[in-house]
């Protein structure tokens, strides 16, 4: 193959990676913008994710296709209600003490993580697509699955920005966001809303995952990738700034694509770490990011 | 709401106690060799070898109040510069040893200083340095998968034969010797004990202290902060890289996993479960650690998650870990 069907090829990898990526570092975003938590779980959600959508394919007969809906509805509901409740057992207790928390969510990661492989045990599940159509380009064939999943997470990404930016309910967290006593004092419920953020930035990693897992399979281990590349994104994105964090999710997860295929995986991932080490060195408010914690 | 809490501050008179306690600790582990079987006898071996690299964990976590998240960086630093260049230049023991900890206290110094910068005033400082400490650990971890024709990765070196052996100020050491093994481990640990002791109870300790408690107010009172939380890391990495390298040089073997977030956490599990801002809280939580693990790896295959269970209750019930209640309830003296 020459050269720009190839850059081509990896340039679709990267998108696709991309897609994911910004859905799940999103929930990561959601999460450190609105609560100041740093939630080191988020991969484990991500994971649970995948798992329980293998097993709801697994539950429902017929079609692949409806099961595969069916999991992109219940998979990320009960990983939101894990959330919440993890949420209201723990976090709260720790009244969101940085550091406590940071100990706190490694400990849920083990015991998510753990309690995957007591249930599920140790093999690797693959999950069928929901359909199989090949987008015919001139020098290669390429999965519609995959173009679909971009397609998803862009549309997902705008309804919550149409959500964080337009509703009632998005002034609210924005709200607490901004200062939570103030809004606490004009009658938002801050608790509650933590509650929830908490709840629905699980759910967006979560539901990346339904969408990766017929590309990937779902494994108790797979959380630790998706984990330290939201961080990435998130940092290089300006910490909470949820515009910064999509862009900073198409530009990390299209040079980790072109990297990796033209170079090492390996290598991808220590251009991108060693990148998000020097900016939260040198430029702590992150690329995007407008102001300063 | 502090993660850490601190003792009522010792009289002098004290001192002399702590001491004595600690001396007590160091000839009980020593007498331990006799009466333990081989099995358990080669586990403590490799918990007082573990127990340095928390000890050396604590002086930064409990002491200077700066939780890293990545400190298997500074463990797996002394682990791989005293495991290849053995390997490959065929070193020494002692020179590859003498050689890891000077590696270790370099890289200590390079990366506290890059990432103390983001401890700078900003509100999310210390969110900041966890992340920056994570993300130069996973850095190394990357780096030891990437030259796999030096390291071999995942699967790891095991040294060489002429390894196993070394002469040293006229006598002979024999690694293969689960005694000789024991007799190191044990002295490295009794100087780290003494060294940690030394420099918590020095002023330059209670200037570390200080910070933990109130950055503010020492500044104020004209204390240089950021010095101050670079010796630190120093040497809380150099402790770290030494228990490292005594770890690639007595077990013989070194690979990718060392360099894991796995070994970050552990260091941390043990601190807190010990107790953070005790000398010998690592030390206790290691053991204890330990043998939670072994034990529970007999029923099940997912036995971390008594690791998530022990983190989440000692940070939500158990704040100042096992040392640190008994030293609010009964020895106030306890450093």
């Amino acid at each position: 193959m020459d050269f720009a069907p190839y850059l081509l090829l990896a340039s679709l990898e990267g998108l696709v990676q991309a897609a994911v990526l910004s859905l799940t570092a999103l929930g990561l975003c959601l999460v450190f913008g609105v609560m100041r938590v740093v939630n080191v779980a988020h991969g484990e959600f991500y994971m649970l994710g995948a798992v329980l959508a293998w097993s709801i394919t697994q539950i429902i007969p017929g079609h692949p296709a409806l099961g595969f809906l069916a999991a992109l509805v219940l998979a990320p509901l009960v990983v939101g209600i894990i959330a919440y409740c993890s949420d209201k057992l723990i976090l709260k207790n720790l009244n969101y003490h940085p550091e406590a928390t940071i100990v706190a969510t490694i400990g849920m990661l083990y015991i998510l993580q753990q309690s995957t492989l007591l249930m599920f045990g140790a093999d690797a599940r693959a999950v069928e697509p929901p359909f199989y159509f090949r987008v015919e380009f001139p020098w290669f064939g390429y999965s519609g699955y995959k173009l679909a999943v971009i397609v998803v997470a862009a549309v997902v990404l705008a309804l919550s920005w149409l959500v964080l930016s337009k509703t009632r309910i998005g002034l609210m967290m924005r709200a607490t966001q901004h200062d939570s006593e103030m809004a606490q004092a004009f009658g938002i419920p801050v608790a509650q809303v933590y509650a929830y953020v908490f709840a629905v930035g699980a759910m967006f990693a979560a539901l990346a995952a339904v969408l990766i897992v017929p590309i990937r399979q779902a494994h108790y281990l797979m959380g630790q990738d998706p984990l330290l590349m939201s961080f990435i994104v998130v940092i290089i994105g300006g910490l909470g700034s949820i515009r910064g964090a999509c862009l900073a999710a198409l530009i990390i997860g299209m040079s980790d694509g072109i990297i990796s295929m033209f170079f090492s995986p390996t290598l991808a991932k220590m251009a991108s770490t060693t990148l998000v080490a020097l900016v939260l060195v040198f430029k702590p408010q992150g690329l995007f990011g407008r102001r300063e914690l | 709401m502090k993660l850490i809490n601190s003792g009522k501050s010792g009289k002098s008179g004290n001192s002399g106690k702590s001491v004595i306690l600690h001396v007590l600790v160091i000839i009980l582990l020593f007498i331990l060799q006799f009466i333990l079987p081989e099995y358990h006898h080669l586990i403590v071996t490799r918990v007082m070898i573990l127990a340095i690299f928390a000890m050396g964990f604590n002086v930064l976590f409990g002491y200077t109040g700066l939780l890293s998240l990545g400190h298997a960086l500074f463990f797996a630093t002394g682990l791989y510069a005293a495991g290849l260049t053995v390997y490959h230049f065929e070193w020494h023991v002692v020179q590859a040893f003498v050689f890891a900890i000077f590696v270790g206290a370099a890289v200590s110094a390079v990366v506290g200083f890059i990432s103390l910068h983001t401890t700078n005033g900003a509100r999310t400082g210390g969110v900041a340095f966890m992340i920056v400490t994570l993300m130069f650990a996973q850095l190394l971890y990357l780096a030891t998968i990437y030259f796999a024709p030096w390291t071999r990765g995942d699967e790891g070196l095991i040294l060489p034969a002429s390894a196993r052996s070394f002469d040293f100020a006229g006598m002979h050491f024999n690694l293969i010797n689960p005694t000789t093994r024991y007799f190191l481990a044990w002295g490295l640990l009794a100087l780290s004990i003494m060294v940690v002791l030394k420099l918590v109870t020095s002023a330059t300790g209670k200037a570390l202290i200080a910070i933990r408690e109130n950055p503010a107010r020492t500044d104020m009172l004209g204390y240089n902060i950021f010095a101050l939380k670079l010796y630190a890391v120093i040497i809380s990495g150099t402790l770290s890289a030494t228990a490292g390298a005594a770890y690639a040089l007595l077990f013989s073997y070194i690979g990718s996993s060392f360099a894991g977030i796995q070994y970050s956490i552990d260091a941390l599990l043990f601190t807190l479960l010990g107790g953070a801002g005790t000398v010998l809280g690592p030390l206790l939580g290691s053991f204890v650690m330990f043998y939670v693990i072994d034990i529970a790896s007999d029923y099940t295959s997912a036995y971390h998650i008594v690791t998530g269970i022990i983190l989440i209750v000692s940070v939500l019930f158990f704040r100042k870990g096992i040392l640190g209640t008994i030293r609010d309830k009964w020895i106030s003296w306890l450093p």
